[in-house]
C-alpha cells in the first residue's frame, strides 16, 4: 500500500530511543522517527516514499517489557515506549542477517558494476561483515539483459521487492512482481517474460535507481560505475498520494 | 633403478607448481616435467556475464600483472564495441601498461630472481631470498622496492589504486588525467630511470660470471612470438603480431592480432593444468616459441627511446649473430624493457593531448566477438571472448603469456637438468639450478591455469621394485 497521508488532528506521543526522550507523531513508524532524529537504524527493504514490506528484517529493534524484537519499518510508535536500537544481541542478529544475504547468492563486490555504490556493500561494513561464516550456497542465476536501456543480474538481487513497489506505487506499471517460494524466488517481470520483450514496462528507470544492489543497472556500465540517485522518490510519493 | 626427483614447490615464482625429473640408472636425467597444479577456471565462469564486466572480472586471474588482463579484456571489448578509442585514452592505456611493466619486471628481477644471482646459485636456501639480498646488497634492495613502488604509484595514481584498477573501460578510460596527477607521477620518472640504469651498469658485469649458465638455461632453438609497432619497434600495448625463427628470418609478421588463431594452436596435457601453445605451421610439439621480453627484445628492430636503444644495442652483443638464444637473458631483456618503459612514460606524459577530456569512446556491442592482444610482463596475452545478441558472454578463451612459453619452458628445465643434475650425487644447488631457469621466464602460473574438460588425476603406488601395487584414478 501507498504511505498514508498524514491525518490533520494526530496526537502526539512521548518516546525514549536509547535512552533519548523524544515526541514524535502517533500515526509514524519507529524508524521514520528514528531518521528524523539521526538515530542510525540499518534497513534495505524499507525506503521513504515506498509502503512498508518488513522482509529484510534489518531494522529490528527491543522494546523494553517486549520478549521478542520489532520490526522498525513496520512497528507504529505509541505513548511511553521504551526502544532498544543497538545491543550486542541486536547487532549479533543484523550482522547474521546480512552474512545470509551474502550467503544466498553472488555478491562478489570486487567485480560488481554497483561496488562503492552499493547498500549491501555499505550495510556489511557498518555491521562489521569481515567475512561469511555461512557456506556460500554457489547458486548460479541467469541474467536478463534483453531490455535496452538495463540489465537484470538475479545473482545480486536481494529480494526487497524495492522493484516492485515502486513501479506498481509511483510509475503505476506494475511490470515487476515475485515468483517462486524460498531460495526458488525471483523478481520476474510481466509474466516472467525477458524484460526487453515486457508490453508493460515504460522503460522509467524507477526500478533501477531504488534498487540497492548491484542487481538492476543501466546498461552500458562497467565495474564501480553504477551510482544510483533516489532523490526522486520522496517527491514523486508524496504528489503522487496529495489529497 | 630408475627414479623420480620432484622439485615441490618451486619457489620465487608467481603460482603453484612441481617439477619432475625422471632418472635413468646411471642417475641420469631422462625427461623433465613442469606441472603446473593450480586450478582456476575463469574461461568457464566467466561465461553467462555481461561483456563489460570482464575487463573487472579477468584481471582477478592475477595480482602482479592485473593491468595487463584489465587492457587486454578492455581491448577486446573494444572490438566488440567496433570503436576507435580516443587517442589521449590510449596514450593513457600505454602508461599504465608501461608502470605495470616496471613493478612486475622489478619484482621479478630484485624479488625472485636476484637472490640467485648474487647469493649463488649453491648458497644457504634459508638466506637465499629477498632478506638476504638485503643483508649483503642493501642498497641493491631498497633500489628494487622503491622502483616496484614508483611503478605502483604510477598505476593507482591514474587507476585509482595499485591492484586491479577499474579506471580502464571499452571504449577508452573513465576519467582524463589532471594537471596535478601528471605532475606528480612526472616526478617520480628521474629516479626510477636512475635506478634502472644503475641496476642495468651493475647487471652488466655480472653477466660475464654466468658464462656456464647462459650456455645452458633454455639455449634450444624456438621461434619467437611478440607484438611490434606498425615500424617494427618495441610494443606492449597495440600494433601487430611478428613470428621470428632462432635463426632470425620472419616467419610471420604485420599479422593482425584477430587473426591470432591462424598462428596459434592449443594442446593440452595431462600432467600439467596450463595449455601447450604451438605454432600452427609447424606443427604440435615441434612449434615451440618463446614471449615475453627476450621475444620482444628479439623482434623489435629498436625500441625507440634513447637509454633503451642503446641497452638494446648492447643487448645484441651477448651474441655473435641473430636472436639472442639463451633464456638467461630473460633477465638483460627485462631491465632494458624497464629503461624503455620509464623513458617512453615521461615522453607519453609530457604529449601535449595528454590532458584531453575526451577519453571514452561509448557504443553498444556491434560484433559478436572481439579479440583483445597485449603485452604483458611475461609476453603476448590474448583474450578472445563471443558474446549473444544481448552481450552476454557465450564463450571465453585465455591465451596467457606464461602459457605460450609452456613447451619452451619444458624444454629449459630438460637442458638445465642435463647439465646439472646428477643423480647419485644429488645437490640443492643442482636443483636450485632447476628452478632459476624457471624463474628467468618469470612465469605466471595462477595466470595461465586452465583445464580442458576433466583432468585425469592418477596416483600410482609403487613397490621397490617400481610394479604398481595399486592405482587410483579419476576419469
Amino acid at each position: 500500500m501507498p504511505p498514508a497521508n498524514p491525518q490533520a488532528n494526530v496526537r502526539v506521543v512521548t518516546l525514549t530511543i536509547d535512552g533519548q526522550d523524544l515526541s514524535a507523531r502517533a500515526d509514524e513508524t519507529i524508524i521514520e522517527v528514528c531518521r528524523e532524529n539521526q538515530i542510525p537504524i540499518p534497513s534495505l527493504c524499507y525506503l521513504d516514499g515506498l509502503s512498508i514490506w518488513g522482509a529484510c528484517r534489518l531494522c529490528l529493534v527491543e522494546l523494553e517489557g517486549q520478549n521478542r524484537l520489532f520490526a522498525a519499518c513496520s512497528t507504529r510508535v505509541a505513548e511511553g515506549m521504551r526502544i532498544t536500537t543497538q545491543t550486542e544481541r541486536l547487532r549479533r542478529y543484523r550482522r547474521t542477517i546480512v552474512e545470509l544475504l551474502f550467503a544466498e547468492r553472488s555478491h562478489i563486490c570486487s567485480v560488481c558494476v554497483s561496488n562503492n555504490h552499493c547498500e549491501l556493500q555499505t550495510l556489511a561494513q557498518k555491521c562489521g561483515v569481515d567475512h561469511v561464516r555461512i557456506p556460500y550456497r554457489q547458486a548460479r542465476y541467469q541474467m536478463d539483459s534483453s531490455h535496452e536501456l538495463f540489465r537484470l543480474d538475479h545473482n545480486r538481487c536481494i529480494l526487497c521487492t524495492r522493484c516492485v513497489r515502486v513501479c506498481d506505487e509511483i510509475e503505476g506499471a506494475h511490470t515487476w512482481d515475485v515468483m517462486g517460494r524460498g531460495s526458488d524466488c525471483q523478481v520476474i517481470t510481466d509474466l516472467a517474460q525477458p524484460w526487453g520483450e515486457s508490453e508493460t514496462c515504460t522503460g522509467c528507470g524507477k526500478c533501477v535507481q531504488v534498487c540497492p544492489t548491484g542487481a538492476l543497472v543501466k546498461q552500458g556500465t562497467s565495474a564501480g560505475e553504477m551510482v544510483k540517485d533516489k532523490h526522486f522518490l520522496p517527491i514523486l510519493a508524496r504528489r503522487r498520494h496529495a489529497p | 633403478m630408475s627414479r623420480t626427483i620432484t622439485i615441490e614447490p618451486v619457489t620465487r615464482i608467481e603460482g603453484h607448481a612441481r617439477i619432475s625429473l625422471q632418472l635413468g640408472d646411471r642417475g641420469e636425467v631422462q625427461d623433465a616435467r613442469f606441472h603446473l597444479t593450480q586450478f582456476r577456471g575463469f574461461e568457464k565462469f566467466c561465461e553467462g556475464r555481461p561483456y563489460r564486466e570482464m575487463p573487472a572480472l579477468t584481471a582477478r586471474t592475477c595480482g602482479i600483472c592485473p593491468v595487463s588482463h584489465i587492457l587486454a579484456a578492455n581491448k577486446a571489448c573494444d572490438h566488440l564495441l567496433a570503436v576507435s578509442i580516443p587517442p589521449t585514452a590510449e596514450k593513457l592505456r600505454r602508461i599504465i601498461n608501461l608502470a605495470q611493466l616496471t613493478q612486475s619486471h622489478a619484482l621479478s628481477f630484485f624479488h625472485l630472481s636476484s637472490p640467485d644471482l648474487l647469493l649463488g646459485w649453491d648458497s644457504d636456501p634459508a638466506t637465499r631470498n629477498i632478506f638476504g639480498v638485503m643483508r649483503q646488497a642493501p642498497a641493491l634492495a631498497k633500489d628494487g622496492i622503491r622502483l616496484r613502488q614508483i611503478g605502483q604509484t604510477i598505476i593507482e595514481t591514474l587507476g585509482g589504486k595499485k591492484i586491479h584498477p577499474t579506471w580502464v573501460v571499452p571504449g577508452g578510460v573513465s576519467e582524463a588525467l589532471t594537471p596535478e596527477k601528471r605532475e606528480a607521477m612526472l616526478k617520480l620518472l628521474p629516479e626510477g630511470l636512475e635506478i634502472a640504469k644503475r641496476t642495468y651498469a651493475f647487471f652488466k658485469t655480472l653477466v660475464p660470471k654466468f658464462k656456464d649458465e647462459a650456455a645452458n638455461f633454455g639455449t634450444r632453438d624456438t621461434l619467437f612470438l611478440s607484438l611490434v609497432s606498425p615500424e617494427g619497434n618495441l610494443e606492449h600495448y597495440d600494433g601487430f603480431l611478428r613470428l621470428k625463427d632462432a635463426r632470425g628470418h620472419l616467419l610471420e609478421d604485420k599479422v593482425p592480432t584477430w587473426e591470432y588463431e591462424r598462428m596459434v594452436g592449443e594442446a593440452v596435457e595431462d600432467f600439467s593444468y596450463m595449455k601447450f601453445p604451438y605454432y600452427k605451421a609447424q606443427g604440435y610439439p615441434a612449434g615451440v616459441y618463446r614471449v615475453g621480453p627476450l621475444a620482444r627484445l628479439n623482434n623489435a628492430n629498436a625500441c625507440g627511446t634513447p637509454y633503451a636503444d642503446v641497452a638494446l644495442a648492447e643487448f645484441h652483443m651477448l651474441q655473435e649473430s641473430g636472436p639472442i638464444a639463451s633464456s638467461f637473458h630473460y633477465h638483460y631483456a627485462r631491465l632494458v624493457e624497464i629503461i624503455y618503459a620509464l623513458e617512453m612514460m615521461d615522453r607519453l606524459l609530457k604529449d601535449p593531448d595528454i590532458l584531453d577530456t575526451r577519453v571514452r569512446a561509448r557504443a553498444r556491442s556491434n560484433r559478436d566477438a572481439g579479440i583483445g592482444v597485449a603485452e604483458a610482463p611475461r609476453g603476448t596475452l590474448m583474450h578472445h571472448y563471443k558474446i549473444d545478441d544481448n552481450g552476454l558472454v557465450t564463450w571465453v578463451n585465455l591465451i596467457i603469456a606464461t602459457g605460450h612459453n609452456n613447451l619452451a619452458m619444458n624444454q629449459a628445465i630438460r637442458q638445465v637438468a642435463e647439465a646439472y643434475v646428477d643423480g647419485n650425487q644429488l645437490r640443492e644447488g643442482m636443483l636450485n639450478r632447476v628452478e632459476a631457469v624457471i624463474r628467468c621466464f618469470d612465469p605466471c602460473l595462477s595466470c595461465a591455469s586452465h583445464a580442458f574438460g576433466q583432468m585425469p588425476m592418477l596416483i600410482e603406488l609403487l613397490d621397490t621394485s617400481g610394479q604398481v601395487v595399486h592405482r587410483l584414478s579419476r576419469d
